[in-house]
């Protein structure tokens, strides 16, 4: 064990070195549109079929801030920084493409982009044989956006800032409130381990789920944010249940291995995200298209909706807490969780306690999946791949199995995840997150709040 | 619907780099979970860092041979440093492990202050340079070659060449796990993937041979890396989750713990991909789009995934009662 | 990065030959050995000091002094909880002590892993039989010898390196196979067993090893008693060869039969050695199985006396009344 820690510890020393000789690189690269508070930008590289870059390629973007064509440079690079938030359609023109080159799809000229202020989109043309792409064709090549993290409060969308006291406490604040949206999600799938042993991957399918399903009650039926929150939970719970009865609970009775529901889990993890792609498409989703009204609390600013989002979360997972402390129920649930057998010998509806604990995790997921795509500003059909690993690390990091490791673990991923961008750039933020959660694992397997027997 | 054309591109996808490195990385995958029953679910992380590894040094003008063996480094290195927590643990600390580790390799690869090194979000492409040290070892003239119904540029990108060489490195890589699996030392992991107490118990250093499956399947996957990339560009997103759970795919359906089925799975699913993509874009239905065949593929992937697991675990060449499914 | 590859001991060393003490030998040398817990032996082959594993704040284990006579079969006896089988998982390197110290063969191994201590010649086999089930019978034989030069990593790719030393492994695991009446059996997959007969094989293969000592756990749970007669031959047999066996029982007449010595644990202690003629009259033993509410059949005719039954019921009832 100590060898190990020396090698990661070597590890760790590594990538620092790395990063901080990356660093200036970074700072000196040329940026030709910057997002800021007033500014977004639409870019994007085309590249030829054998990966050169295009130039001189015409791409006009459309939208409410007006029009613009713009032409590749030399390095196939094109953007376009636009003043006003929306939906912007970008076209490009085939004509002007190098000889010889063609679009992939040469039905897809123009592509839709949410363009937010203080952030990116990108929109892709990828270029080659009509059909022969190759197998790796990602689906996220055209105009996805895979739903980027932009903090609704000012001036930490870089990471070049100095660590001041300010900006540690920003950081401090807005990890909490993600630790606590992220807690939502993982305390459910903790507690489906904890009762049936299953590591579901498809558990970040349901968080977007609920992201999903808000952003239609109140984008395309109109219905009032809160409405469709709750909606939202409340499909997300029926879902869950459904899922249980139509897929877990056949698996348990027909004695399916656990491994082998695992990797169900993966494939269903695949066709709920591909399903949610092809019927909303691979763009971004706002589920809420006000602007975000900022509040200071000290030396804090946050917005109104991110402070409602966060004591929404804890209060339910508080009422969460007491369910599972004082009701009959609950204590079942936890029961079941220490020693399935154990409960079901001692008179416990076991099945019955597993299709709660699906139900309540799939709606928790749902209400934390509205939450994380208002904190996001936006969702995507990808949106809970991303989320998913976070959950799983805080799941690990509070110790497998129990609810409020799990609680614990979020707040932990949460923190560490918004506080790392402090010392790292921003867009590894999440890599750090993770890393901790290996470390944990070196010093403390079982970890934070887990019980060693369960470790092996 | 142009039939001739959509079952040339599929038959052309039977053999196309890709899908060879697809079969090596469930090759790979297959020293993992069929030979030794380890659940690592960060394969396409492997694929990552050989790719980058190979492609960076390409691009800093070592000869093919020194980048390919700087991508098997990687690899070592990735394969020691995640079995050092993990292989002493419970077989799904390992499976949360690799897919964490694989996702961190993928956001620093893509993080824009290496953008230096790695290219960013963008990537590496064919311009950067790291083709070259390979195509300069083609033995062909320049031009293309017609060979019956496939026309493929002989020496550059997606070409005969690289086909050649990747199918060669999938026979290598069949016939050293074919050596394997009959050997003491295969033996030894198959008894670890049954019961690995009973195997300590018997005086095998349990650790060290699991760490040695770790790493060799790794390595696997890091060449997968370069016959993916070489055709096309390196990209990080392009080697995701997606990535992983589609080798993972691939083993089932082809069968664990079999020589050719991470082969087999590799061409039929990468095949049948192509078939329905085609057809789908193809029948220019109004109400589904060219994205939405993608995705609706990629659906019938993950459907693909969850009915073999439950109702064929052994793939198609597996044997049914020798099958390394259920792990502990 | 190679796996650890212990080098072969000469195949007839241990087994057979010299090292064989004889049954009247052991008989002598123990009756002269005191009937106290932590006893010395004449010849020991482990020595344990100070020994002590806890759980949660219960000691499951916690041994003063032990000593195992080398060549004999020694029978570590206690009721439900007494911390038998973690004692053994200590002296395999199954587990990690939290203190004590304690020697095999005069060397010092506490703190070994498995691994080597298999190697240093201590073989154990599971109370859950951990037959390979889907590799083959001769398979699972295979594995169990110890020095392949095919279990390298790269030595595994030439066949010419390790497929003499395969051909005598082979040959010598029929042998085995054959004096456990496994040989009709050697292709089948080890899960289509019976479980007296996963039992053997569990015991044939880590004869494999050629071990100096057997440690076997619970050797009978599990087996159907038409088979019991025959396992016991196959304990008995190993001691005749010359190995030392340490095993871990429940079934007292089984304990009565084949050893030659025992020693009794109860809440993590030794309480008592000796004998298996005497041992089950010493009051510390009695104790410890009837203050355990112990489940089965102890095996002596004392517990049929009225006074000892009617003591457990009394103890029996109470335990109810207070619940």
């Amino acid at each position: 064990m100590r060898r190990g820690t020396g090698a990661v510890t070597l590890l760790v020393a590594a990538l620092i070195a790395v990063v901080l000789q990356a660093w200036p690189a970074h700072a000196a690269a040329s940026q030709p549109c910057t997002p800021d508070a007033t500014t977004g930008c639409v870019t994007g590289t085309v590249k030829t079929a054998e990966g050169q870059p295009a130039a001189g390629v015409s791409i006009t973007v459309e939208g409410a801030g007006g029009s613009s064509t713009v032409t590749t440079g030399d390095d196939g690079v094109w953007s376009v920084p636009v003043t006003a938030a929306g939906e912007y359609t970008v076209t490009i023109d085939p004509a002007t493409l190098p000889e010889g080159e063609q679009l992939r799809d040469p039905s897809a000229t123009t592509r839709t982009v949410k363009v937010l202020l203080n952030s990116q989109s990108r929109a892709l043309f990828p270029l080659g044989e009509p059909t022969g792409a190759a197998p790796s064709a990602e689906p996220t090549q055209g105009a996805t956006t895979a739903p980027t993290t932009d903090r609704p409060s000012g001036g930490d969308s870089s990471a070049t800032g100095g660590v001041s006291g300010k900006r540690v406490m920003q950081q401090l604040a807005n990890g909490l409130v993600f630790g606590l949206l992220l807690a939502l999600a993982s305390v459910g799938l903790s507690l489906i381990y904890g009762t049936t042993g299953l590591s579901s991957f498809a558990h970040g399918e349901q968080v977007t789920l609920g992201a999903i399903l808000a952003y239609t009650f109140v984008q395309v039926v109109g219905m009032d944010l809160w409405l469709a929150a709750i909606l939202a939970t409340l499909c997300g719970a029926a879902s869950g249940w459904l899922q249980d009865a139509g897929i877990w609970r056949p698996l348990r009775r027909r004695r399916v291995g656990l491994t082998q529901q695992m990797i169900v889990t993966i494939g269903l993890s695949m066709v709920l995200q591909y399903l949610f792609q092809f019927l909303l498409g691979g763009g971004r989703l706002r589920i809420d298209t006000t602007n975000p009204k900022p509040v200071a609390i000290g030396p804090v600013t946050l917005t109104v909706q991110s402070l409602l989002s966060a004591g929404i979360a804890a209060a339910v997972l508080a009422a969460a807490a007491v369910f599972l402390l004082y009701t009959r129920t609950g204590r079942a649930t936890r029961a079941v969780s220490d020693n399935p057998a154990l409960a079901a010998a001692s008179g416990i509806g076991v099945e019955r306690v597993i299709r709660i604990v699906w139900t309540g995790a799939a709606g928790l997921a749902a209400l934390g999946g509205v939450l994380v795509g208002l904190y996001f500003q936006s969702t995507a059909w990808n949106m809970g791949g991303t989320v998913l690993l976070l959950m799983f690390a805080a799941v690990t990091l509070g110790g497998l199995g129990t609810a409020w490791g799990a609680l614990a673990g979020s707040l932990v991923i949460g923190v560490v995840a918004e506080m790392s961008s402090l010392v790292i750039p921003s867009d590894m933020k999440y890599a750090g997150a993770l890393l901790i959660l290996i470390l944990v694992l070196l010093v403390r397997p079982q970890g934070i709040l887990g019980r060693r027997d369960r470790i092996g | 619907m142009d039939w001739t054309r959509i079952l040339t591109n599929v038959a052309g996808e039977a053999f196309a780099p890709a899908t060879a490195a697809y079969a090596l990385a469930a090759i790979g995958l297959n020293i993992h979970f069929g030979m030794t029953g380890l659940l690592n679910f960060g394969q396409a992380g492997f694929m990552l860092l050989g790719a980058y590894a190979y492609a960076i040094t390409a691009i800093a003008g070592w000869p093919f041979f020194a980048s390919v063996i700087a991508a098997m480094v990687a690899a070592v290195l990735f394969g020691i440093l995640l079995g050092i927590p993990t292989l002493k643990l419970r077989g799904d600390y390992l499976s949360i492990v690799t897919i964490a580790a694989a996702e961190i390799v993928r956001i620093i690869s893509r993080s824009t202050s290496l953008t230096s090194l790695t290219g960013g979000n963008s990537g590496l492409s064919g311009g950067d340079g790291y083709k070259e040290s390979f195509e300069s070892l083609c033995p062909f003239p320049d031009g293309s070659t017609t060979l019956w119904l496939w026309t493929y540029p002989n020496c550059t990108s997606n070409s005969w060449w690289l086909r050649l060489v990747a199918w060669v490195a999938v026979a290598i890589g069949c016939l050293l796990v074919w050596r394997w699996m009959r050997s003491p030392w295969g033996r030894v992991l198959k008894g670890i993937r049954e019961d690995e107490d009973a195997v300590r118990a018997l005086g095998k250093n349990v650790y060290g041979y699991k760490m040695q499956a770790l790493v060799l399947g790794g390595i696997g996957g890091a060449i997968a890396g370069i016959f993916y990339t070489l055709p096309t560009s390196v990209q990080a997103d392009a080697m995701g989750r997606t990535t992983t759970f589609n080798i993972w795919t691939i083993l089932l359906l082809g069968g664990a713990a079999t020589v050719f089925g991470p082969v087999l799975g590799s061409v039929l699913l990468w095949t049948v991909f192509m078939l329905v993509k085609s057809i789908l874009r193809d029948a220019e239905l109004s109400f589904i789009t060219s994205t939405q065949s993608e995705a609706f593929s990629w659906m019938l992937v993950g459907l693909t995934l969850m009915l073999l697991v439950i109702f064929r675990p052994q793939g198609v060449l597996g044997d049914k009662k020798e099958l390394a499914i259920d792990v502990r | 990065m190679s796996a650890e590859t212990p080098p072969t001991p000469a195949p007839d060393a241990r087994v057979g030959g010299a090292g064989v003490v004889p049954r009247e030998r052991i008989a002598k040398d123990l009756a002269a050995v005191p009937r106290v817990p932590g006893a010395p032996k004449p010849d020991p082959i482990i020595v344990a000091d100070g020994v002590r594993r806890s759980f949660g704040g219960i000691n499951a284990v916690d041994v003063e002094h032990l000593e195992v006579q080398r060549g004999a079969i020694t029978a570590l006896i206690g009721p439900n909880g007494a911390g038998k089988t973690t004692l053994f998982n200590l002296l395999t390197g199954f587990d990690k002590a939290d203190v004590g110290e304690w020697s095999f063969e005069g060397r010092p191994v506490h703190g070994r892993t498995a691994a080597r201590m298999a190697s240093a010649g201590m073989v154990r086999t599971f109370q859950l039989t951990k037959a390979l089930s889907r590799m083959t019978v001769i398979d699972n034989m295979r594995l169990g010898a110890t020095g392949q030069r095919g279990e390298n990593l790269l030595a595994s790719l030439l066949p010419s390196v390790w497929r003499s030393q395969e051909a005598a492994i082979t040959a010598r695991a029929y042998e085995l196979l054959e004096r456990f009446k496994l040989d009709t059996k050697a292709d089948d997959f080890a899960g289509s067993l019976s479980g007296g007969q996963r039992k053997l094989l569990e015991m044939a293969r880590a004869l494999m090893t050629h071990p100096t000592m057997v440690m076997l756990d619970e050797p009978m749970a599990g087996v159907n008693p038409a088979l019991t007669q025959s396992l016991l031959g196959h304990i008995t047999g190993l001691r005749d060869e010359g190995m030392t066996v340490l095993f871990v029982e429940h079934d007292m007449h089984m304990v009565r039969h084949i050893s030659d010595w025992v020693v009794v644990m109860a809440e993590g202690r030794i309480v008592a050695e000796g004998p298996p003629e005497t041992i089950m009259q010493d009051q510390a033993v009695v104790d410890a199985y009837l203050g355990a509410h112990h489940d089965t059949d102890l095996g002596d005719d004392r517990l049929l006396e009225d006074d000892v039954v009617e003591q457990y019921e009394a103890e029996a009832e109470a335990e109810e009344a207070t619940q």
